[in-house]
């Protein structure tokens, strides 16, 4: 990585394991549970949140210094809300299909609180290149976390995988089903959404003892 | 030491400037967008349609529309007749128009007809159009469709169903603005959608009891299609139930229609 120093390449490698977003800063829990019921929603959510996140950082990176502070919050707010706006606009103009696809995403995007977490924690702080890569950063540590959530609740909640059976058919029982597996429609539910969370955060925290806070 | 960003006047002054310029960013995107962004929905609704009638590019598992240069000129070629029905707030047919008949009255066409706009008519007393596309299937069956519109567990769902002359359904499109991505939002899925197909509206009585969308209903392959019932989404009752009411209040409707075309 000869572009970046040492310094910046912590920025993106941070967050994806000690100190990640969801896992360590607890940010971006509620769309964590939302959409990870199936692999390719989570897949969709993390390169809308990959876009908004690097490019709002800049934004609010370039004003840090215009913004009041009084009103940060709500001057954030309007930064993620109009980008999110203005890619579904354009999306609904030129790339219809792919618009339907990612409508149901827009209103979580926008109340996503890693975005705003990074905003209020990072990007008013420091320049815009440095910015990019945390929320970068971030955005990726966020999508790590939601592939692996999403994998295991598609793979044992509907014994698929981005929509093609992996272990056979559930009703002409075949494959696994055919020695008595069944689906664990629990795991498309939201709390088995924050259980895995749970599981990962164990795991991570008992192998990285660092982690653990009193 | 005070920051100038800080003082009163300049938050205000900060707030009204981003308002200002957002909000025009805004309106002047959206206002340009705008011609294409309804022509693109326009697009959409035929597509919707032709779904319905069962004339699309579905592959093996997946929905798949007609592609959008296809669709005006499949749409003309398989859509017979758009008839609009005028009922008032008791369900008494005031109208019935062709579509010729219903173009010279409003310059609009019949697949246009904002369906969530008419619902709100008639539950504020006024009149409510019914929109039915008459037409061909693939296999050359005349198929009635008839939009449906209700709402999910966090927004808006509608769809399209086609039905044959004893409201048997011959095809289903349903679509939703906000449904929770792997559960909800899974009624435009087609292994949720062909479960429609066959399914009986009426009871054997000819009574209309719409289909419902039912948990545990020991037929997960849906063989049974006299039961009035499909197999729900897991986890998507909301929605499924959604789906339910807005069959069950949108296509009794049409019902008079129906009864009247078979005593022709």
């Amino acid at each position: 990585m000869g572009l970046l120093s040492k310094k910046d390449t912590k920025l993106i490698t941070d967050p994806l394991a000690d100190n990640n977003p969801i896992t360590i800063q607890v940010l971006g829990i509620c769309s964590a549970l939302a959409i990870t019921a199936e692999l390719e929603a989570s897949i969709v959510m993390s390169i809308s949140v990959l876009f908004v996140m690097g490019v709002g950082n800049v934004v609010i990176s370039l004003m840090r210094n215009i913004i009041p502070s009084k009103i940060r919050i709500i001057a954030q707010l309007i930064v993620v809300a109009t980008l999110v706006i203005i890619v579904d606009l354009v999306l609904k103009a030129f790339a219809y299909e792919l618009s339907k696809t990612l409508s149901v995403f827009v209103g979580l995007i926008i109340t996503n609180c890693i975005i705003m977490g990074r905003f209020e924690a990072f990007a008013l702080g420091n320049g815009p290149w440095r910015s990019f890569l945390d929320g970068i950063g971030n955005a990726l540590g966020y999508a790590v976390i939601l592939i692996i959530v999403g994998f295991f609740r598609e793979l044992l909640g509907s014994g698929t995988l981005l929509g093609i059976p992996v272990l056979g058919d559930p009703i002409e029982k075949t494959g696994l089903y055919s020695i008595g597996y069944e689906n664990n429609g629990f795991m498309l539910l939201s709390p088995m959404a924050l259980i895995v969370v749970g599981i990962i955060i164990w795991v991570q925290r008992s192998r990285n003892k660092a982690l653990i806070e009193d | 030491m005070e920051n100038r960003t800080d003082k009163n006047s300049y938050t205000i002054i900060f707030a009204i400037a981003m308002v200002l310029v957002v909000g025009s960013l805004l309106a002047y995107l959206a206002s340009s967008l705008k011609p294409r962004i309804s022509e693109n929905q326009r697009l959409e609704k035929q597509q919707n349609i032709l779904y319905a009638m069962g004339i699309n590019d579905n592959d093996e598992t997946s929905a798949v529309f007609i592609s959008t240069d296809k669709a005006p000129e499949a749409f003309t070629e398989n859509v017979d007749d758009q008839i609009v029905i005028t009922i008032d707030a008791n369900g008494k047919v005031l109208k019935k128009q062709t579509r010729d008949e219903y173009f010279d009255e409003t310059n609009q066409e019949p697949y246009l007809i904002d369906v969530k706009k008419q619902q709100a008519s008639a539950k504020d007393g006024g009149e409510r159009k019914l929109p039915l596309f008459v037409g061909k299937n693939k296999e050359g069956k005349t198929v009635y469709v008839a939009p449906i519109y209700g709402k999910g567990l966090w927004d808006a769902i509608w769809g399209y169903v086609a039905m044959d002359e004893n409201m048997v359904v011959q095809g289903a499109y349903f679509d939703h603005k906000g449904e929770t991505p792997g559960l909800g939002a899974n009624i435009k899925q087609r292994y949720f959608m062909d479960d429609f197909y066959g399914e009986h509206l009426l009871t054997e009585n000819g009574a209309f009891k719409g289909i419902t969308v039912a948990k545990g209903n020991a037929d997960p392959k849906n063989n049974d299609k006299t039961d009035n019932e499909v197999d729900a989404i897991a986890g998507a009752t909301i929605t499924g139930d959604g789906v339910s009411a807005m069959i069950k209040s949108d296509l009794k409707l049409y019902k008079p229609y129906f009864d009247n075309l078979k005593t022709k």
